[in-house]
């Protein structure tokens, strides 16, 4: 795969009136962009009893409290939720990282009857994305006796179109020597795929990784039906009932609290591996 | 690297690749091989695609008598959908909203993108900023909404006051909420279609722009003449998944409004949502469903090469 190239170009800095303009508005757009974020931010720290009216003010005037995050803590089983969505996250990724494989290398190093058709019957799951099957999908799982159970929110998601096409792409990048060489040493073709081209194809693997791990961290509608009860809920399930009691008692604090418990792993993970994740996110197009 | 790991034992180096290459190929036959490496994910595709669709089909054309078990086929779940002033609602709304979302999405991660494209570290701040929200789960985002959009004291409001505007019932009022939901999507959605456009960007050469600018070629003229047609593509690919966006996520529908007020944010999945759920009428959502599966169809067909074209041209 080609190095991924910086998202930025040098230009020569060039002042003019028309250039200033210009940077204010995309400063004036950026500020307007960060207000929600930066209130999250303000609002969780902020004590409970402070003044209704000015709840919308950005403006840290207060000493930081963490009681809204303890109430957020006490109102719902955070340490379940979050263990239940890591483990959906990682169940996808793990059977999604051996389906997309295997599918890929097929795509990518053989040529059979029907290669064509089938290429196009996976690129149809780029459209009829999961969530608009939520109705049969039901049946399905109800059938299987997943229903209420994570398996049944991951079991969907074991096939991806999407990771199909990115170790397509990586594996033909990958020089055929390698496999040549490997076979004249002999090794079988399941060795070929698991000692020669996985190893190489790691980068397309950890984009694929991070979107998918994002999208199913943030999922929420097919979680909802799949699951009834509390123990299976998923962090954003749990945040949506959350959020419905906190906001008929209007703890606005305490809302933007769980919000900003439910969205920092993601948010911090970026600030981390900024790069890799832009780098990621133009691999996904298609999710 | 790799392959001495796999330097097992080789003792007819060389002279033995074609028969090994062919004993490799021969045992189980080509086709053989690569079906059996297509299966896992066939099964997956078949049990929660294929089948879905076949299943919602026979569905939505079966009717169920209330209180007998004889079913018959037919298209009264179809009549019964079309008759239902909620789902031409929902449809409605739902183009509406694909309008009303896409296009300021588009034309304002555009103009991000070309304002934004130069490495500096103001510009990469600004860039971090306008992306955060499209890490936020959308029921994250909804939630934080929920106060932005609360009247006299929400973030909204608040701040609007200060240049004298007066109270607005942003989700409450039936011309206004759905429209209040367009701009959730547009702050949420953008900064992920300017990263499509700052890659798009860095494709076009550079001596393109040099060239005009020596032949008398504004801003204006250069954007029109140079940027737009080049990012052809990306912007073809944008449209696509922007389509798909507005078709399959309403978890911000389900928080903040419930397709209030009087139906006024109803969008198609939300209606197949509750229809399901909330109503247990399967029949009707079948059939809601294969309404929506054939207008992604029609997308597809209409863009299976930009989809295609767009995977292999951001992988490369």
């Amino acid at each position: 795969m080609a190095a991924p190239r910086p998202l930025m170009r040098a230009g020569g800095a060039r002042f003019d009136s028309g250039r200033l303009l210009a940077i204010a508005l995309l400063a004036g757009v950026a500020l307007v962009w960060s207000t929600p974020l930066l209130w999250m931010l303000v609002a969780s720290l902020r004590p409970q009893n402070f003044g209704g009216l000015d709840m919308a003010s950005l403006w840290p005037d207060f000493t930081p409290t963490l009681a809204n995050f303890a109430e957020a803590l006490e109102s719902a089983d955070f340490a379940r939720l979050y263990l239940n969505t890591i483990l959906v996250c990682a169940g996808i990724l793990a059977v999604q990282l051996a389906t997309i494989t295997l599918a890929g290398y097929a795509f990518a190093r053989l040529s059979f009857r029907g290669r064509e058709v089938v290429f196009y019957g996976f690129l149809l799951q780029l459209m009829l994305v999961p969530p608009i099957l939520i109705v049969p999908n039901l049946t399905t799982i109800t059938r299987l006796g997943l229903y209420d159970s994570l398996l049944g929110v991951m079991a969907p998601y074991f096939a991806s179109a999407f990771g199909v096409f990115l170790m397509r792409q990586t594996f033909r990048t990958i020089p055929r020597d390698f496999e040549e060489a490997a076979v004249v040493d002999g090794a079988s073709w399941w060795q070929l795929i698991w000692r020669v081209l996985v190893p190489l194809a790691r980068p397309g693997m950890v984009a694929f990784a991070i979107v998918s791990v994002v999208s199913h961290w943030n999922e929420f509608l097919w979680p909802l039906m799949v699951v009834s009860s509390l123990d299976n809920q998923t962090l954003t399930v749990g945040l949506a009932s959350f959020t419905m009691g906190a906001e008929s008692a209007s703890q606005w604090g305490v809302i933007a609290a769980g919000t900003c418990l439910v969205a920092a792993p993601l948010l911090l993970a970026f600030g981390l591996f900024q790069r890799q994740f832009v780098n990621s996110f133009l691999f996904s197009g298609v999710k | 690297m790799a392959q001495t790991a796999l330097a097992v034992d080789s003792p007819e180096h060389g002279t033995a690749a074609p028969r090994r290459v062919r004993r490799l190929a021969g045992r189980l036959g080509a086709d053989g091989r690569a079906w059996l490496l297509l299966l896992p994910s066939l099964v997956f595709l078949c049990l929660f695609t294929y089948w879905p669709i076949v299943q919602v089909l026979l569905q939505a054309l079966t009717i169920e008598t209330f209180g007998s078990q004889a079913t018959s086929l037919g298209l009264g779940n179809f009549d019964r959908l079309f008759a239902d002033a909620a789902f031409t609602g929902a449809l409605l709304n739902n183009l509406v909203y694909a309008v009303g979302t896409i296009a300021p999405s588009i034309a304002l991660a555009l103009a991000l993108a070309v304002g934004l494209q130069e490495a500096t570290r103001f510009n990469a701040l600004l860039r971090t900023v306008v992306f955060f929200p499209v890490l936020l789960p959308l029921v994250a985002a909804a939630a934080l909404f929920l106060f932005v959009f609360l009247p006299g004291i929400g973030l909204l409001d608040y701040y609007l006051a200060t240049l004298g505007a007066g109270q607005t019932n942003w989700l409450g009022d039936p011309d206004l909420a759905l429209w209040s939901l367009v701009g959730l999507t547009v702050w949420k959605n953008a900064g992920y279609y300017m990263l499509f456009f700052l890659a798009g960007l860095q494709a076009i050469p550079l001596d393109l722009y040099e060239a005009a600018r020596i032949e008398g070629a504004g801003a204006w003229r250069r954007f029109t003449r140079i940027t737009l047609p080049l990012l052809g593509p990306s912007l073809a690919f944008v449209l696509v998944i922007a389509l798909v966006n507005v078709i399959t996520q309403v978890d911000h529908v389900v928080v903040l409004t419930e397709g209030g007020p009087s139906g006024a944010t109803d969008l198609l999945l939300f209606y197949i949502y509750q229809t399901a759920h909330e109503s247990y009428d399967y029949g009707k959502a079948a059939a809601a469903t294969v309404v929506s599966v054939a207008i992604l169809l029609a997308l597809s067909l209409v863009s299976l090469r930009t989809l295609e074209r767009g995977v292999h041209y951001e992988a490369s």
